[in-house]
């Protein structure tokens, strides 16, 4: 371990190990954060549904957009659409889009999640997804 | 670092661990490595939920999914369908026993939702044993701030403005306590953190530590720049191997980053820590006993004045807090003594930490604002009492505390008005009673635990306590007369006001405080030679009612002393001067046929 040697240090490495807990806290906090489910069902995990919670994970990472969860949920009744995602506004009804590639998840990232517009792709929601 | 999508939170404290904690965080790796996903789950060993009642207790962010009673077979089945197909293993979700519905975020449970973590703000979320998880959530960031930015005159002024009062029982104001210290020269001075816990039923000191070692590292070294001290010592029973174990690995990260040890952050200033281990024995809770034990004499507490601010450990200038009043220190500091001081009472400000125990649903760890009522916390929070019974009585302040009964569960919870409600906040155990117990029994229960625990320096204390037992115990064996109910009150008396220490001064507040609320229990022990709550053998009769008994035996072939009689299909009888009244019979009958009285 490099010794601490000033107030500074402490600082940044409290910046450097930020991320170990934020994972975390973000559970804590959840009502207040934009909610990104993810389905995982069979048919979800086929059509490249973990490759594309990755990448909506890591580019909000790297678009420093903090106020998000990602999390996975079981079958949400779409397999023709797959893969789905519900993106969830704090205090609002969740909206599922389907048929997400990368293209598609990166413009949910900078309209739906950041500015709060929807985008094209929206599946009419027929259930309500269990918690 | 790898992104983790998902942590997996596995209790580590002592509750769940000795539940086979360590047998799931096992099998939980295996199968996370077997389903390829390593790198986006992590397993982590954390401090106790509270939830301990249905531990072991596994938490899954960011969803929070609140897995109870989970055991390493599960780990499988938890990694396959939870991580990777995003369904919800239903059957380990924790169910709402009145409304029978199933829960799965933990935000969603009565159980956390009245909950306001302070000094527990770290329990259940870090790994105890990883000091960067502290320091991710503000850690040493309050030492570094005071170290940099304030003299030990301004921290002191927070603690005292915060209204932060000692959680160790006596309820004294933290910060004047730290200006004593700070006001006297010394060429040493030490701070020392009491955690020595000795209240039968109590765990939360043993929790923070468990769950959250750094954070009262941090405060000693913080007191240290207050009061002008390098040195502190932490004063731990040695029956807390992991607290023990945790806190000596915190104590050596932190001298590794250099957060303990000479010139810390560059400011010049020095402080470390070392442990004592303690023996166990009750009376090395109270101050001036617990440095008598840490300078290697007997653990016999000596008259105050000197207070330990003034003469302490070796003659100097010496802090004693305990290990929760410590927990809150951090916070108060970064947040500022005027966040702290809103919330709690006026003159009770903050959170207090309760270890709920007894015939309640939820037995755990709670931490709630000063002034949250009994009711909320029995049963909003505690989820009731057990099997549907009739509330009786709450303990409070172990045994130097008193009982709270039914007209008291409305009163905000605050150290002054415990005290006016006839009991007192103690260190923080609450047992919960219900119609099945029998208050002279318990107040017995407490006066043993007192006469055990007497370190025998005084006649009024060591003498005292044994003569109140006595007395108790001939009431329940139903020998008692009217006249024993005035010694046990004139002895209490002298007790009180002759006794050295706090354990001789509140030892007869159990059998006062019932005495109070339920002198009708210790007249039927006295006049009817009955118990009502059916607890004291003595004075119950076991016997089998004419209309309800067909005759099956049953009772006949279990009871030990072949005291029960009678015929296959005929109407049994129990010879009472034979019978031992163990019970066995009534527990038998299925024909609710055995009546005690
Ligand atoms: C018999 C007896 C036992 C005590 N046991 C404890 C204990 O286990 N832990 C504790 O912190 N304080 C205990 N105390 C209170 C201490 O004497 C002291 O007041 C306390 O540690 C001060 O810390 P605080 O101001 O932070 O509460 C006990 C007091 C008495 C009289
Ligand atoms: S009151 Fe009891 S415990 Fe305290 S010093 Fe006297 S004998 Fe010892
Ligand atoms: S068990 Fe009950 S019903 Fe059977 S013989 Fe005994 S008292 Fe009668
Ligand atoms: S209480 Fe025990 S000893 Fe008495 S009759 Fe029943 S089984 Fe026999
Ligand atoms: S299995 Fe594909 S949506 Fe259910
Ligand atoms: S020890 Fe695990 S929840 Fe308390």
């Amino acid at each position: 371990m490099a010794k601490i040697k000033s107030f500074a240090d402490l600082k940044k490495i409290k910046e450097d190990v930020q991320s170990q807990v934020a994972l975390r806290e973000k559970g804590e906090n959840s009502d207040n954060l934009v909610k990104v489910r993810v389905a995982m069902a069979t048919c979800g995990i086929a059509s490249g549904a973990r490759e594309i919670m990755t990448y909506i994970i890591d580019e909000c990472a790297a678009k420093g957009v903090e106020n998000v969860v990602v999390t996975q949920t079981g079958c949400m009744g779409y397999c023709y659409a797959e893969p789905t995602i519900e993106v969830v506004l704090p205090g609002q009804d969740g909206v599922v889009y389907g048929n997400v590639d990368q293209k598609k998840a990166l413009e949910i990232i900078e309209k739906h999640i950041v500015e709060g517009t929807l985008v094209d792709g929206i599946i009419p929601q027929t259930h309500k997804t269990i918690e | 670092m790898a992104n983790y999508k998902m942590q997996m939170l596995v209790c580590g404290g002592t509750g769940c661990k000795s539940a086979e904690a360590d047998g799931i965080v096992t099998n939980l790796e295996k199968a996370i490595v077997a389903n390829n996903i390593s790198d986006e789950v992590q397993v982590l060993t954390t401090g106790c939920f509270g939830f301990c009642e249905k531990g072991p207790v596994v938490k899954i962010l960011p969803d929070n999914t609140f897995y109870v009673q989970v055991v390493p077979e599960d780990a499988e089945e938890l990694v396959a369908e939870h991580c990777v197909k995003g369904r919800k293993v239903e059957r380990l979700l924790y169910v709402n026993p009145d409304t029978k519905e199933i829960i799965s975020d933990s935000k969603d449970m009565d159980f956390y939702k009245k909950q306001m973590r302070i000094a527990l703000r770290n329990c259940g979320l870090i790994d105890p044993d990883v000091i960067d998880d502290y320091i991710a959530r503000d850690g040493y960031q309050a030492i570094g701030r005071a170290l940099t930015e304030m003299t030990p005159e301004d921290v002191i002024d927070v603690i005292k403005d915060s209204g932060l009062r000692g959680r160790g029982g006596g309820g004294f104001p933290t910060g004047l306590k730290w200006q004593f210290a700070a006001g006297y020269d010394a060429d040493q001075k030490y701070v020392i953190c009491n955690a020595d816990e000795g209240d039968p039923g109590a765990f939360m000191d043993r929790s923070i530590l468990e769950g959250d070692p750094h954070s009262v590292i941090e405060a000693m070294a913080i007191c240290g720049y207050a009061i002008g001290a390098s040195q502190g010592r932490v004063y731990i029973r040695a029956e807390y191997p992991l607290a023990i174990k945790r806190l000596e690995k915190a104590i050596s990260d932190a001298r590794d980053y250099g957060l303990l040890g000479q010139d810390i952050m560059g400011t010049g200033f020095e402080f470390d820590i070392e442990l004592t281990y303690g023996a166990g024995a009750f009376v090395c809770g109270e101050e001036t006993a617990l440095i008598h034990s840490m300078e290697g004499e007997r653990g016999e507490p000596t008259t105050k004045p000197p207070f330990p601010a003034e003469s302490g450990y070796w003659g100097k200038p010496t802090n004693v807090n305990n290990v929760e009043t410590f927990a809150n220190v951090p916070a108060i500091l970064l947040k500022g003594a005027d966040w702290y001081s809103r919330i709690g009472t006026e003159r009770s400000t903050g959170t207090k930490v309760f270890a709920l125990a007894g015939k309640i649903n939820n037995v755990g760890l709670i931490e709630v604002p000063m002034g949250t009522t009994l009711r909320e916390v029995i049963y909003d929070i505690g989820g009731g009492i057990k099997d549907g019974k009739k509330f009786k009585a709450v303990q409070t302040g172990g045994p130097s505390g008193g009982c709270l009964t039914e007209k008291d569960l409305d009163t905000p919870i605050d150290f002054d008005n415990l005290i006016a409600a006839g009991s007192m906040m103690g260190s923080g155990g609450m047992i919960v009673m219900d119609e099945d117990d029998c208050m002279p029994a318990i107040a017995k229960f407490y006066l043993e635990f007192t006469v055990e625990e007497s370190c025998g320096k005084c006649t009024p204390c060591r003498v005292g306590t044994k003569r109140l037992h006595e007395l108790l115990e001939v009431i329940v064996d139903g020998k008692g007369e009217m006249k024993h109910i005035d010694e046990l009150k004139r002895l209490s008396r002298t007790i009180k006001s002759a006794s050295l220490c706090g354990l001789g001064q509140t030892a007869p507040n159990p059998i006062l405080s019932t005495l109070d609320a339920f002198y009708d229990e210790y007249l039927a022990h006295i006049n009817d030679k009955k118990c009502p709550a059916g607890q004291c053998t003595s004075l119950l009769s076991y016997y089998i009612l004419e209309d309800k008994c067909i005759g099956c035996t049953a009772c006949a072939r279990v009871c030990p002393v072949n005291c029960i009689s009678g015929e296959v299909k005929k109407l049994h009888v129990i010879d009472q001067e034979t019978c031992i009244k163990c019970g066995a019979c009534y527990d038998t009958c299925k024909f609710a046929a055995i009546e005690k009285r």
